[in-house]
């Protein structure tokens, strides 16, 4: 390790791999650091992705993909299922991948485009020089030493350190972060191309269980609800548990997952003197699905892409990074962001009865498109009452998906 | 004060994202805590696992 880079990653996730591959390809000298002994381990993460937004970054490939999805299903409080079949869903389904290994692809692109690679190497500090951020003390295995740079990028995650250390408030409130937990069960019977979403306050409150397929009898079957819902007896993994044992009693647990998925607005500002934030630590995972690979890689190549023109021009400033959060907050991306923020804020409030009535009118839908865009907008059409009771939506619907 | 119960905790560091005071860190399978830690409780509740719990014992 060199004592100076162009460039330091805190984080060795889908966001800091693809902001270290894109500089170094740029012939910046990237310096990615992640605490882990391993990239990619431990798992935190349904590992659900789109086709169409993951084909941006990389060409799929079957050592990564553990189950193609053709379609989704969304089962209601009271059992009624809503199915999107493969013809209706087109060519936006998704993958379910192999975090373990996708992670470790992506920081292999890096590093054979030149970025350096430290695991087991974790910030402790950033250098902060009149409040403008130069670099971190890193420690590796009880040896510490400073490292300089131009630009730091935190892709630390959604329990990000660095960010909070150089001033910036990065805060979840308590009843935006869902507190999460996960089985890779096999030996189940299961649709191994299809998604499950159940929802309800008894199976999730505030959020959603999940059955995402991981091959023909396995799958990761897992649980968020909203952290004020959690206490004892009734936490994250109490709902998985009370779950499985309704849904797959014989399966066999060979993964246990936990974690936490933030669903509140963005950081209000994702850049300081020197600093970016990126994927998770800047809080830009889905606010409705808490989906957040594609969001990651998608805010760590902006960030690559302003940092490389920063460093090639001298000034590394906030107002000079500012052309990051201006590029994805004020695109498409940020809005439909905003727009699923607000729409997820509506059915928190919903009760069992009326998400019973919304999936029976979705179920008579047919609907041609597959997106949380398409399926309000047809909901409202149907039930127009909704309206009435969110005025907001309305507006935040005016965003095209 | 905030104890940790080590065998429960799945350090997946969910506690740390919504600590008001940043007093908690996930250091790989380690959680550590600060002592600018106000025993809040905020934590106790973001845990998926129940790991975490506010006691009336004052830190030795």
């Amino acid at each position: 390790m060199k004592n100076r880079y162009d460039v330091l990653i805190i984080g060795g996730g889908p966001g800091g791999a693809v902001a270290a591959g894109d500089l170094a390809e740029k012939g910046h000298s990237v310096c990615l650091v992640e605490k882990r002994p391993a990239i990619g381990a431990p798992v935190r993460c349904a590992e659900g992705i789109g086709k169409e937004v993951l084909a941006q970054f990389i060409e799929p490939d079957d050592r990564w993909i553990s189950a193609e999805i053709q379609g989704a299903c969304l089962v209601a409080p009271d059992g009624t299922t809503m199915s999107i079949e493969r013809e209706m869903a087109g060519s936006k389904v998704g993958y379910i991948l192999d975090r373990k290994i996708f992670d470790r692809e992506l920081v292999w692109q890096a590093a054979s485009k030149g970025a350096e690679v430290h695991v087991k190497t974790r910030a402790t500090a950033p250098l902060l020089e009149d409040g403008t951020v130069k670099g971190a003390t890193l420690e590796s295995c009880g040896e510490v030493r400073d490292v300089r740079a131009d630009v730091v990028i935190a892709a630390d995650g959604v329990e990000s350190k660095f960010s909070r250390w150089c001033g910036v408030d990065t805060a979840v409130p308590l009843r935006e972060l869902m507190s999460c937990a996960q089985y890779l069960l096999t030996d189940i019977e299961i649709d191994p191309a299809m998604t499950v979403f159940y929802l309800g306050n008894k199976v999730a409150p505030e959020g959603y269980a999940w059955v995402f397929p991981k091959g023909d009898r396995t799958a990761n079957v897992g649980i968020g609800i909203s952290s004020r819902r959690s206490r004892d007896g009734n936490r994250a993994r109490d709902y998985l548990d009370r779950f499985v044992a309704d849904h797959f009693p014989d399966g066999k647990t060979i993964e246990y997952i936990v974690g936490g998925v933030s669903v509140c607005r963005p950081l209000s500002c994702t850049v300081s003197d020197g600093l970016m934030i990126v994927g998770d630590a800047a809080r830009v995972s889905d606010p409705i699905t808490g989906g957040g690979i594609f969001n990651a890689m998608h805010t760590g190549r902006l960030a690559a892409g302003i940092a490389s023109g920063c460093i090639s021009a001298g000034d590394c400033s906030g107002t000079a990074l500012m052309p990051y959060d201006q590029a994805w907050r004020h695109s498409k991306f940020g809005k439909n962001l905003e727009r699923n923020y607000r729409i997820k804020e509506y059915f928190i409030t919903l009760s069992d009865d009326k998400l019973n009535a919304i999936v029976h009118s979705i179920s008579r839908m047919n609907l041609k498109d597959f997106s949380v865009f398409a399926l309000v907008k047809e909901l409202l059409k149907r039930n127009p009452r909704l309206l009435l009771e969110l005025k907001g939506l309305r507006d935040s619907l005016s965003i095209p998906d | 004060m905030l104890v940790i119960h080590r065998e429960c905790c799945g350090y997946c560091g969910a506690c740390v994202s919504v600590c008001p005071e940043g007093a908690l860190e996930l250091i790989d399978a380690f959680l550590s805590v600060d002592d600018c830690c106000v025993s809040c409780g905020v934590c106790t509740k973001a845990c998926p696992l129940g790991a975490l719990e506010v006691t009336d014992e004052e830190p030795v």
